[in-house]
């Protein structure tokens, strides 16, 4: 091992420069560095998209584009967001935390490392382009339900294999997490000592295993009855487009943990550092994590109750679809206990932890009611379902990114971010968040489709608060740029632990740390599951 | 836009009570869980605001080191779940009330096209297309230079409405022809989807005269926004004047046109 290690110390001094160090690098933090680069482009490409649909939706009547581009926007708004801003950013923050948290030099399988992030440029520039070809960008939402998806014109097979890269580079990462969780833990580092977002990454890297090749077989489907002649979709043919719905929801469910579950991991880190008190219920969150993962398999329909189902499956869908709030409130209290009789300070990620514990339990709220079948019969296809998902995605997962970005920030640049633009940046985020996505709640209860560019003038008072709460979200993110750009350029030098209560093994390196982080195992000794 | 909003947008925050038996159990169960959920919000970020206005390192607060207890625990896993069965239970009632399409007066056959509804009335010989009315369709084009404002039901009206009965119970048989659209009224209470190669059942008693408008709700493309439905609920005897001339009607352009007829198939 320590043969190993000054070897790859050696090693630092003729690695490549320039771009050939980006495009060969099989370095964790590197390729880190760069999915949390490309996402947060991608963050900026989807937000720019976002944009035009608020846009577009302030007033009644349709003013800005028509009604295909507006179908392309939210289709692709979404397809953006999900696999190219929110999933990479997650791998990104695997790849440089899970590592230094286990005590291991560097990622199990480096070389798929480089490959897993390259092929998501790719992915990207076919999907992308699909805005510029005859007929547009795909519009049949990111769902892809046949017939419809079918309809879609050059950007078709663009769509089927952009989501096929997506797929692969995804496996491929969480292939390479298991695999280093697995093999790379530095003695002493049991699994029950691992910080919870390492187990939560763990949970998530089965899931997308399990899920992913679903999508894909669900994708390879829509293009063989599109350009071969068959029929797995076609009603007309003999097939059934609601087998597309069963099998892409399979996929589709397992998908929105596989988005929320590192959140937890993050939110587990921060509230116990900023409480100065350990987390509480550490065993209780990880079997509670691993029951919402294994709950995510079996609730799959609820996400198409409308489309006609017997009895026995509306209520089998429905009790096991409630019971997740059981796992997800152990959650909840977990972290509220943690913070009872500690000892709080305020910094940036702690704002934006607090943030998310109450904003995404709001989501959690209005996903417990889309649960209960015969009521969801009303929301379905509302604004009521826009607004439940933003709450667990932006104020969820996206709000969680956030508040890690900010934890390891100076970790991993060595330099203290701007303290003050960053309370201004989640102060102007949270605020706006609610403007924009609460009066939601309000607009699919009261009857507004999703997926409309023009509505009926009933609904334009609360649409045009929630565009205005839009445009400030969005911008207010040009902050959260700023200040790491700000932050990647200079400051005031941090230290090793940056954070009076952290503890965990990244914070016994330097800041930054090392090309390679452990080249020599941790001493056990430094191992006590911390605050995990 | 201030006064304005004061008049719109307030009484635009819940769900419709609806006028059928099964919009109102909807509605009262939609409550129900609302305030479970309520009552658990003002406990949790009741919680959390106590803890970041009390236990602050700037107030002197000093952090306990407890972080386990079996007894909490157990109870924040149980209490939930209790709550959860107490809510399944009118749930579950419910979704057996709407799955009950038996013993109904008059079947209505609903076929979703790109972009508009056929009504079929089962075994009456009346059959009509509802398409989004014309001064909506106008003033909806993009540039159109017409104020959405000063239209009358903007988006909510149609060339033909679908006009049923009060008090009966109408059985709806929902497909579609091209892609996957959904059919939703909320005063009905529900929306059912109307997906190709099959036909869904579902089913209304609507207890009070009235127009009731709704939209599709399953994405089908560039038109999804201007494919509304809007039923006239009216008395059995109007309704059956109603459809006797509906069904003249019919007949006369049936003999006339039945190209046109297929056409739009
Ligand atoms: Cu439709």
């Amino acid at each position: 091992m320590s043969d190993a290690a000054v070897h790859h110390d050696h090693h630092d001094a003729h690695h490549p420069s320039g771009i050939m160090r980006w495009l060969t690098t099989t370095n964790h933090k590197d390729i880190g560095t760069m999915y949390l680069v490309f996402s947060l482009m991608m963050f900026f490409v989807g937000g720019a998209m976002a944009m035009v649909i608020r846009l577009e939706l302030f007033q009644p009547g349709l003013q800005w584009v028509d009604p295909q581009f507006f179908n392309s926007m939210t289709t692709m708004h979404a397809l953006v967001m999900i696999f190219g801003a929110v999933m990479p950013a997650w791998t990104g923050f695997a790849n440089w935390m899970i590592p230094m948290m286990i005590g291991a030099p560097d990622m199990a399988l480096p070389r798929l490392n480089n490959w897993s992030f390259w092929i998501l440029p790719f992915a990207f520039t076919l999907l992308l382009t699909t805005l510029f070809l005859p007929g547009g960008a795909p519009a049949g939402g990111w769902t892809m339900y046949p017939p419809l998806v079918l309809q879609t014109g050059a950007a078709f097979p663009f769509l089927i294999f952009a989501v096929h890269f997506m797929g692969a580079s995804s496996v491929a990462g969480a292939i390479n997490i298991i695999a280093t969780v697995f093999n790379l833990r530095a003695p002493g580092m049991t699994l029950m000592k691992l910080p919870l977002f390492v187990w939560t990454w763990i949970i998530t890297a089965f899931l997308l295993i399990a899920s992913i090749p679903v999508l894909a077989g669900a994708v390879t489907m829509l293009l063989t009855d599109k350009f071969f002649g068959t029929a797995f979709f076609s009603a007309a043919g003999g097939g059934d487009p609601v087998m597309f719905q069963h099998i892409f929801w399979f996929f589709g469910h397992p998908e929105v943990y596989i988005l929320i579950l590192p959140a937890f991991g993050i939110v587990s880190a921060i509230i116990p550092t900023f409480a100065r008190k350990p987390l509480f219920g550490y065993s209780s969150m990880v079997y509670a994590s691993a029951s919402i993962a294994f709950l995510s398999f079996i609730v799959w329909a609820h996400h198409m109750f409308t489309v006609g189902m017997p009895l026995a499956g509306e209520l089998f869908f429905m009790y096991a679809t409630i019971l997740i709030a059981v796992p997800t409130g152990v959650k909840v209290f977990n972290w509220v206990a943690t913070m009872w009789q500690s000892s709080m300070t305020f910094e940036t990620p702690m704002l934006f932890a607090i943030s998310f514990v109450v904003l995404f339990t709001i989501g959690g709220f209005s996903g417990l009611m889309l649960g209960i079948t015969p009521v969801d019969f009303q929301y379905h296809d509302t604004y009521f379902v826009v607004a439940h998902f933003h709450y667990v995605l932006v104020t969820g997962a996206v709000f969680a990114l956030m508040a890690g970005t900010y934890f390891w920030l100076p970790k991993w640049t060595g330099h203290m971010y701007d303290e003050t633009l960053g309370k201004l940046h989640f102060w102007l985020s949270t605020i706006s968040v609610n403007v924009l996505f609460f009066p939601q709640h309000f607009l699919g209860l009261a009857g507004m489709p999703r997926r409309i560019p023009d509505y009926a003038v009933q609904f334009a008072d609360w649409n045009m608060v929630s565009s205005i709460g839009g445009f400030v979200f969005g911008l207010s993110q040009l902050l959260f740029l700023a200040v790491i750009v700000k932050c990647a350029r200079g400051g005031a030098k941090a230290s090793d632990t940056v954070w009076e209560g952290a503890r965990g093994l990244e914070w016994t390196l330097p800041s930054p740390p090392p090309y390679h982080s452990f080249s020599t195992p941790p001493a056990p000794a430094s191992i006590d599951g911390g605050y995990r | 836009m201030l006064p304005g909003f004061a008049n719109a947008a307030w009484d635009q925050l819940n769900l419709t009570r609806g006028v059928t038996p099964y919009s109102e159990t909807v509605y009262d169960l939609h409550m129900m869980i609302l305030w479970v959920c309520v009552a658990i919000g003002v406990g949790v970020f009741g919680a959390i605001f106590y803890s970041v206005l009390r236990f602050r390192k700037s107030n002197g607060a000093v952090a306990a080191q407890w972080h386990e207890s079996t007894t909490v625990e157990v109870l924040w896993t149980v209490v939930p779940f209790i709550i959860l069965v107490v809510m399944a239970v009118p749930a579950t009632k419910a979704l057996v009330m709407m799955e009950d399409v038996t013993k109904s007066d008059l079947t209505i056959k609903v076929t979703g096209y790109q972009w508009k509804w056929q009504y079929e009335y089962l075994g009456q010989d009346v059959a009509f297309f509802s398409t989004l009315g014309d001064a909506s369709n106008k003033a909806r084009q993009l540039g159109s230079g017409v104020n959405p404002e000063g239209v009358e039901n903007y988006l909510l009206e149609v060339d033909n409405e679908i006009v049923l009965p009060v008090n009966k119970k109408i059985r709806f048989l929902t497909t579609a022809a091209d892609v996957i659209h959904s059919w939703w009224v909320p005063a009905l209470g529900w929306k059912r989807d109307a997906v190709p190669g099959y036909i869904n059942e579902s089913w209304a008693t609507i207890k009070k005269e009235g127009i009731y408008r709704g939209q599709c709700t399953e994405l089908c493309g560039k038109d999804h926004g201007f494919m509304p439905v809007v039923v006239r609920a009216v008395s059995e005897e109007e309704f059956q004047t109603w459809l006797a001339a509906r069904k003249t009607a019919t007949a006369g352009a049936a003999q006339a046109a039945p190209v046109a007829v297929a056409d739009n198939k």
